[in-house]
């Protein structure tokens, strides 16, 4: 339990000493988020694979109202616990080479974000899981208002107000529990077991479906992202996409499948047909996109599909994929942005036709940028590979034709990205890029890691499809006990 | 009663300080009379006592007499340089201000109707003159003959009210009256029920409830800023209080008739306050819109009666007051630096001033409903209690307001922090900060923690 209070509130704490920090703050907010990636790998350590809830903290906190502080690991939360803690000190890492103005705020939001998330992926108890939602949106709202670029005001405003109304209305889903429940509180166990009709079971799914789906977000939910993505300070678009996305989809798993198995069961052909038009819509688009962060956003909605495919398919495979698909998603799409990143600080351009030839200059970066996109792609021997192959399976047993159009992804993923890597990086060099310096310091630091990440989970998995295996498991058994109790 | 005396006392005390010409002496005066009035509401707690059969000090009473008190206190830290500025006679706001709390006290522990009119003149008038004490200025004595005629307006239809009701039960008490529902349930006279409905009209003219509310943003623009602080919390509180009393308490057993009206008054409310609070160019204004809307929240609670209902208003009005206070102690200090109080004057406001603005924003995302404050307890407690009887599209209804409120709640964050402006620097005065604080930690305690006041009625 002390394990997880510190694991959870650790950031916090870094957050107020950051606030304070002045011109220190990099350095603090770095060491804190070490040490919180440290902790997490010891937790990790002690985790015992199976599908018990570990760690757990069950304390008092608004009785009257039947709110506790509850909250516990199980093997899905282990998961993504890992990833927020492997990815903080990374995404901090990668903003060594910018001089953002208060610093002292940006890391410090960057960290009481870290807390919000954790709570999301540990919270046992429907009012905790919610305030962890709100809390995580309001420093990131922040972070891409205050350091973005061009027009950031009424993007973001719009991202904000568009994901706040999604998670209005899953505080109403969460109070209609509640109410539902006899035992008056908001326990998760307590939640599993209820009864409700077929009807009850609609309602609920959308008002939680909604909410998760523009975190993800799921077409037509996606029309905020692209914009956010663009205009957000790097290190904000890596925390969208690499970590805040992850919320949606663990949501999804966590709070969707074993509360309203019937809604999902009754919705999931919905959730599947729009999961795969975002596929197949996000590729199309991403094949005409001229700005390399915009290309990257749309892959990121098509990957995301995918992996929502993957879980309404409501098998072991696609959910195992989406499982592993989250944690190489989220170290791929940070690489990605980071050397989009790096690039533009070097040429102050994202658009694909003005680069060209960068490989001649930066051989280095071709080679880790070479890595990223082919993790991106899900090449075999990398990540991306037994997460798309895994998510492929698992809707391959839901439906041929499903299958069929999802496994599209891969062949437009490997055409946009492939075209845009050979735009940038090969070819001709011209005055932008003739200069170009390679990588060096914590640029190379972050991009090796992240590299070795790649390869080392491509090649070997089994850790990680370990850690979760019996977890959805029972997950999966829940869900389907409870439909067969239904009928 | 004897924080009443006390108020009072502190009053006249006040108004001779004045005579005489201490002008340093009224402030510390105040102080110590208002917290002398507070350790008796505490020491009152529990008691329950029934004074002369005309006010009854229960713990309802207690608990919004001390949400008012510390309000005002709050508030007189707030004359800092305020006053002083605007006129000599200092000791007479001072005083207006107390006899108001005064009556305020009334209103919220009434067992007699007659206590209810009394308590609502009383502080009515001290208002009437105070929205209209800067004698040369146009928009103050507007808003002081608006406020005046609207207000002689609406105290018409409440006695109206009254005197129906007294002749359908013959009596002014509140228990008795709800005797009298209770044991004439099936019979109950005719004149009763137009009693009801005027005297919620006129109780909904105070509180500012839509339609009646066209007086508030013009009265709450046209007057002090201090004072349209002092009357968009303290006496709005104080308003509601008083409606809760009579509707929760005495007219319980008539809710089936009148939660229709309710209903319609709230949706109203709640969509007008809302929706032109968002196209505001002013802030002051935009407060006094966004204040519409929160009365439309505060009467949700009684839209389901349930036994957390009085407490549900208590958690509600003290999240809306300290994060209004905060809003307007930023406008004060926002005004004596630009002259402005337009959403421009505030941008850029963070970079010079952070921990100012970090205190407005925390008001903000309170009065908006942002998980960790106050404001969002208040708000939850609202949908919970509507959605315990399943009014499930009521609370959507509230909910897309909500969304709304966060546009132009975000405005002047915005402007804050994203915005490039004149990078003025204000002057914090030291009884500011303390005001700045005393009410941010207030807000985000209750936001953590609301354990602690959700049991107190």
């Amino acid at each position: 339990m002390e394990q997880l209070l510190l694991l959870i509130f650790l950031p916090l704490a870094g957050a107020i000493i950051t606030a304070f920090a002045g011109k220190s703050a990099k350095i603090i907010s770095t060491v804190i988020s070490v040490a919180s990636l440290v902790l997490a790998l010891f937790i990790a350590g002690n985790f015992i694979p199976d599908a018990s809830t570990q760690f757990e903290a069950n304390l008092p906190w608004i009785a009257d109202l039947g709110i506790r502080f509850h909250a516990g690991i199980d093997g899905i939360s282990m998961l993504v616990v890992l990833l927020t803690n492997l990815l903080i000190p990374i995404i901090i890492l990668s903003s060594y080479k910018h001089d953002y103005k208060n610093p002292a705020a940006f890391y410090a939001l960057i960290l009481f974000m870290q807390t919000g998330l954790l709570l999301v992926f540990t919270a046992m108890d429907a009012f905790l899981f919610y305030i962890g939602w709100e809390a995580a949106l309001i420093p990131i709202y922040f972070i891409c208002a205050f350091w973005g670029g061009k027009d950031r005001i009424r993007i973001n405003m719009k991202f904000f107000v568009y994901t706040i109304a999604g998670s209005l209305f899953m505080l109403m889903g969460i109070i209609y529990l509640y109410l539902q429940n006899p035992a008056d509180n908001f326990d998760i166990q307590a939640f599993y077991a209820l009864n409700l009709d077929s009807a009850q079971q609609g309602w609920i799914f959308w008002a939680f479906f909604i909410a998760f789906a523009i975190k993800m977000p799921i077409f037509p939910f996606h029309t905020w992202q692209p914009d956010t993505y663009t205009t957000a300070p790097t290190q904000g678009t890596m925390l969208l996409s690499g970590i805040m996305l992850k919320m949606g989809i663990y949501g999804v798993i966590r709070w969707l499948l074993p509360i309203v198995p019937t809604g999902v069961q009754d919705w999931s052909g919905l959730a599947m047909v729009l999961s795969i038009i975002g596929i197949v819509y996000a590729s199309l688009i991403a094949f005409t996109q001229k700005d390399t962060k915009r290309l990257v956003a749309y892959s990121s909605i098509a990957h995301v599909g995918l992996i929502s495919a993957g879980i309404f398919a409501l098998n072991q495979q696609g959910m195992q994929g989406a499982m592993v698909q989250m944690l190489s998603h989220g170290i791929n799409v940070v690489g990605l942005f980071f050397v989009l990143d790096i690039i533009f600080s070097r040429t102050k351009t994202n658009k694909i036709e003005e680069l060209g030839g960068i490989a001649k200059a930066a051989p280095q970066l071709a080679i880790v940028f070479l890595i990223i996109v082919l993790g991106t792609v899900a090449l075999p021997g990398t990540n991306g590979f037994i997460g798309e192959f895994l998510l492929l399976m698992g809707v391959y047993n839901y439906g041929i034709w499903t299958a069929a159009i999802a496994g599209l992804t891969i062949i437009f993923g490997a055409v946009y990205m492939l075209r845009m890597y050979q735009n940038v990086m090969l070819g001709q060099t011209n005055t932008l890029t003739i200069n170009f310096k390679d990588i060096q310091g914590t640029e190379k630091l972050v991009l090796y890691i992240i590299c070795a990440l790649i390869i080392i989970l491509g090649v070997y998995p089994k850790p990680l499809l370990h850690i979760t295996e019996a977890s959805v498991q029972h997950l999966l058994e829940q869900v389907n006990q409870k439909l067969t109790s239904v009928k | 009663m004897n924080i009443i005396i006390t108020i009072s006392i502190t009053a006249f005390i006040v108004l001779y300080a004045g005579l005489f010409k201490a002008k340093k002496a009224l402030l510390p005066l105040t102080v110590v009379g208002l917290l002398t009035a507070l350790g008796f509401t505490i020491g009152a707690w529990n008691g329950n006592a029934v004074h002369f059969g005309m006010m009854q000090t229960d713990n309802f009473a207690l608990a919004f007499s001390g949400i008012c008190i510390i309000g005002t206190l709050l508030i007189f830290l707030l004359t800092q340089n305020y006053f002083h500025a605007k006129s000599d006679n200092v000791a007479e706001y001072f005083t207006l201000i107390l006899f108001a709390l005064a009556g305020m006290i009334m209103m919220v522990s009434y067992k007699n109707m007659a206590m209810l009119f009394v308590g609502l003149e009383i502080m009515s008038v001290s208002l009437y003159i105070l929205a209209g004490i800067r004698k040369r200025d146009f928009a103050s004595n507007e808003a002081s003959l608006k406020y005046f005629l609207m207000g002689a307006f609406s105290t018409g239809f409440l006695l109206f009210g009254i005197t129906l009701i007294y002749g359908a039960t013959g009596s002014f008490d509140l228990d008795k009256i709800q005797a009298y529902l209770v044991d004439n349930s099936k019979a109950i006279s005719p004149i009763f029920y137009p009693g009801v409905i005027l005297m919620m009209i006129g109780l909904c003219f105070k509180v500012g409830a839509a339609p009646f509310h066209f007086w508030t943003p013009d009265v709450y623009e046209g007057s002090p800023t201090l004072i349209t602080t002092f009357m968009s919390t303290v006496v709005k509180t104080a308003g509601f209080a008083a409606f809760l009393r009579l509707f929760a308490g005495s007219f319980a057993p008539l809710h089936d008739f009148w939660v229709v009206p309710l209903m319609v008054i709230v949706c109203l409310t709640l969509f007008i306050g809302n929706v032109t609070a968002l196209f505001q160019k002013n802030f002051k204004r935009m407060l006094a819109y966004s204040s519409i809307s929160h009365a439309g929240y505060l009467l949700f609670s009684l839209i389901v009666l349930s036994a957390k209902s009085e407490n549900n208003v208590l958690v509600y009005a003290a999240a809306y007051t300290f994060a209004s206070i905060i809003a307007f102690a930023v406008l004060i200090l926002v005004k004596q630096k630009t002259g402005s109080d337009s959403f421009e004057s505030f941008n850029g406001l963070g970079k010079k001033n952070p921990l100012v603005a970090l205190s407005l924003t925390v008001a903000m995302l309170s009065l908006a409903g942002i998980p960790l404050t106050a404001g969002f307890i208040g708000k939850y407690l609202m949908f919970l209690n509507v959605m315990g009887e399943y009014q499930t599209l009521l609370v959507a209804f509230a909910i897309l307001n909500a969304l709304v409120g966060f546009y132009y709640y975000f405005k002047v964050i915005v402007a804050m922090w994203f915005k490039d402006g004149a990078e003025i620097e204000l002057s914090t005065p030291g009884q500011y900060k303390v005001v700045l604080l005393v009410s941010v930690a207030i807000t985000l305690i209750l936001g953590i923690y609301p354990a602690i006041i959700l049991n107190l009625i």
